[in-house]
């Protein structure tokens, strides 16, 4: 793809997100689509993360816990020491990344199946640390969070308060994907800088990586620990948005469904994610009218899709224009 | 002169097996040293040792009079004793150009950062290692490839490839681990050939673990045997062929093997 016609692309999906869809639902009445677009926009930042630990070779089901404590660490922050939303969204995903290092250092020497068991259990963990923690207020967990308050630089409001505002919801839209295409952006540049190289290299052969001089133990903890960080903030932004955290709000379920946004989308691809969210959070959703049958059909439809896609549902376009 | 590489004393158990028991040796600078033996001798085991991917037992491998055998094998890699794999290793998914240039890892001055945000460093190692990487590739032939995913290459031309990928961190000591194997007499030859020339023109040091007795004998300035984990003989490859106890170790069929 030339340089011209990726700009393109990008400036098409920027104004379609910013422009077109508020447009769409206000024209439409359909406000709920907000709560849902939003959602779709944090989560496939939690799943960009996990796509990331797959670009190193690692099969990573443990994001629920990041997003976990990332929201607890955001919502303790405010109701407890009085900090801004907007400052402890960035705080949220640091901690994250650096709790994802302890973790990491010792897990991440674990290959294949043994790592995706211990991710597994992770959230499990975060789930029962929150329930029994004094401090995350047990099984009660977290509520009445403020709105985002007001950010202002030299008397100028860049943020208005959140609680002021007539349509929140269209707010926390706008948040969510400036949130997400600034993840996504940073993702793409991660993968195809040196770094996603080296990435690559660790994940088609580790061995042949050390000896070409790689530090692949440091290599492997700074990609889980970004990839923690996208966990992170996707967690407080949840927490901002529905101004209430629980131990059950990211479970291990959520996890899974992280994993398989990244195999639907396509494991190739830095936008796999971000699509394979889309579909997969729809796709549940539509299938709601088949009430009791929804869980069976979803489950089937995930089964063929990974059966004739094995490298997800953007590797249709390689098919056809035989480009990456 | 002090030798690039000393093995000292070098032994490695696993649980009650001994693999390497108090193997000693030294490297010239420049010199094309063979470590041959018959199969489960701890040729490649060796090999390991030296490329630091398993620690010593007891004795110690030293790089230019200090000891490397403590070290983490990136940093080993960093100070210029490269391993390359017995097994076909290359990056699969990626292409031959891709390979090389990754393998230039060693020789980045930018930070990961500076990768990520695009200094100017990092642009002119990109830059370099481009440019370098077309070298290397030039220097094994592999141009009418280097656009081809490495992992439908045939045998002979990833074994180039693995060799170009050491070639790419620069190394003062390259370990090439049975460079020989699964290839026609023709395909030996010219690497052989080629393996000389990485010598001459490159200055590298070449240690390599081999069982193709023909290609030892022809390459070799010094030959090192390993039987059964211990160092049996060490010399020319003539003084070698004419060794009682290394002809005892490939007792049989194999006589005719090393050429007596």
């Amino acid at each position: 793809m030339s340089t011209s016609t990726r700009l393109a692309g990008v400036a098409a999906f920027l104004l379609a997100v910013f422009v077109l869809v508020p447009w769409a639902i206000a024209a439409s009445g359909r406000w709920d689509f907000y709560y849902t677009l939003t959602s779709v926009a944090l989560l496939s930042i939690a799943s960009a993360g996990v796509w990331l630990t797959f670009y190193i070779g690692r099969i990573n089901i443990g994001q629920g816990a990041y997003a976990l404590v990332g929201g607890y660490v955001s919502a303790i922050l405010m109701t407890k020491a009085g900090f801004s939303f907007w400052l402890t969204l960035p705080l949220a995903g640091l901690f994250c990344a650096g709790l994802s290092v302890l973790i990491g250092l010792p897990i991440l020497r674990l290959r294949g199946v043994y790592f995706a068991m211990v991710t597994l259990v992770l959230t499990e963990v975060a789930r029962l640390s929150a329930l029994a923690l004094p401090v995350t207020n047990g099984a009660k967990g977290i509520t009445s969070i403020p709105l985002p308050g007001e950010v202002s630089l030299f008397g100028l409001t860049l943020i208005p308060d959140f609680a002021t505002l007539a349509n929140p919801k269209l707010a926390f839209y706008l948040v969510a994907a400036l949130l997400m295409v600034l993840c996504f952006a940073a993702l793409y540049r991660i993968v195809n800088s040196r770094l996603g190289h080296l990435c690559r290299s660790l994940q088609q052969n580790e061995e042949l990586s050390a000896s070409i001089g790689v530090n692949t133990a440091y290599l492997r903890v700074l990609a889980y620990s970004i990839s923690s960080f996208f966990g992170g903030i996707a967690g407080a932004m949840f927490v901002a948005i529905s101004q209430s955290i629980y131990p059950s709000s990211f479970q291990v379920a959520d996890s899974v469904n992280f994993m398989l946004n990244c195999f639907l989308g396509g494991l190739g691809y830095v936008f796999g994610p971000m699509l394979g969210t889309l579909l997969l959070y729809f796709g549940w959703d539509l299938l709601f009218t088949t009430g009791r049958f929804q869980l069976l059909i979803y489950s089937s439809l995930l089964i063929v899709l990974m059966l004739v896609l094995p490298n997800g549902i953007l590797s249709l376009l390689d098919r056809k224009g035989g480009r990456r | 002169m002090t030798p690039i590489l000393e093995v000292k004393g070098v032994t490695k158990r696993f649980g009650g097996l001994t693999a390497n028991d108090d193997i000693s040796f030294d490297v010239a600078e420049g010199e094309i040293l063979s470590v041959i033996g018959p199969n489960g001798a701890g040729k490649s085991t060796l090999f390991k040792l030296i490329a630091s991917f398993l620690k010593t037992t007891s004795g110690e491998v030293r790089f230019k009079g200090r000891v490397i055998s403590d070290l983490a094998p990136h940093k080993v890699a960093r100070m210029g004793v490269v391993r390359t794999f017995q097994e076909t290793t290359i990056f699969r998914s990626m292409t031959v150009r891709e390979n090389v240039i990754v393998a230039h890892h060693l020789r980045s001055k930018a930070s990961l950062l500076g990768f990520f945000l695009g200094t100017r460093q990092a642009r002119a190692d990109e830059a370099e290692f481009g440019a370098s990487a077309d070298d290397i590739i030039a220097f094994l032939g592999l141009q009418p490839i280097a656009e081809e995913l490495a992992s439908n290459l045939p045998q002979g031309h990833l074994r180039a490839l693995s060799m170009a990928i050491g070639l790419a961190t620069d190394p003062k000591v390259l370990l090439l681990d049975e460079p020989f194997a699964g290839m026609n007499h023709d395909e030996t030859m010219r690497m052989v050939a080629l393996v000389r020339r990485l010598r001459d023109e490159r200055g590298v040091t070449v240690l390599l673990v081999e069982h193709d007795m023909p290609a030892v004998m022809k390459i070799s300035d010094r030959i090192v045997v390993i039987n059964f984990g211990q160092k049996i003989a060490e010399g020319t490859p003539a003084e070698i062929q004419a060794n009682e106890k290394v002809i005892e170790a490939y007792l049989g069929s194999e006589d005719a093997a090393i050429g007596i």
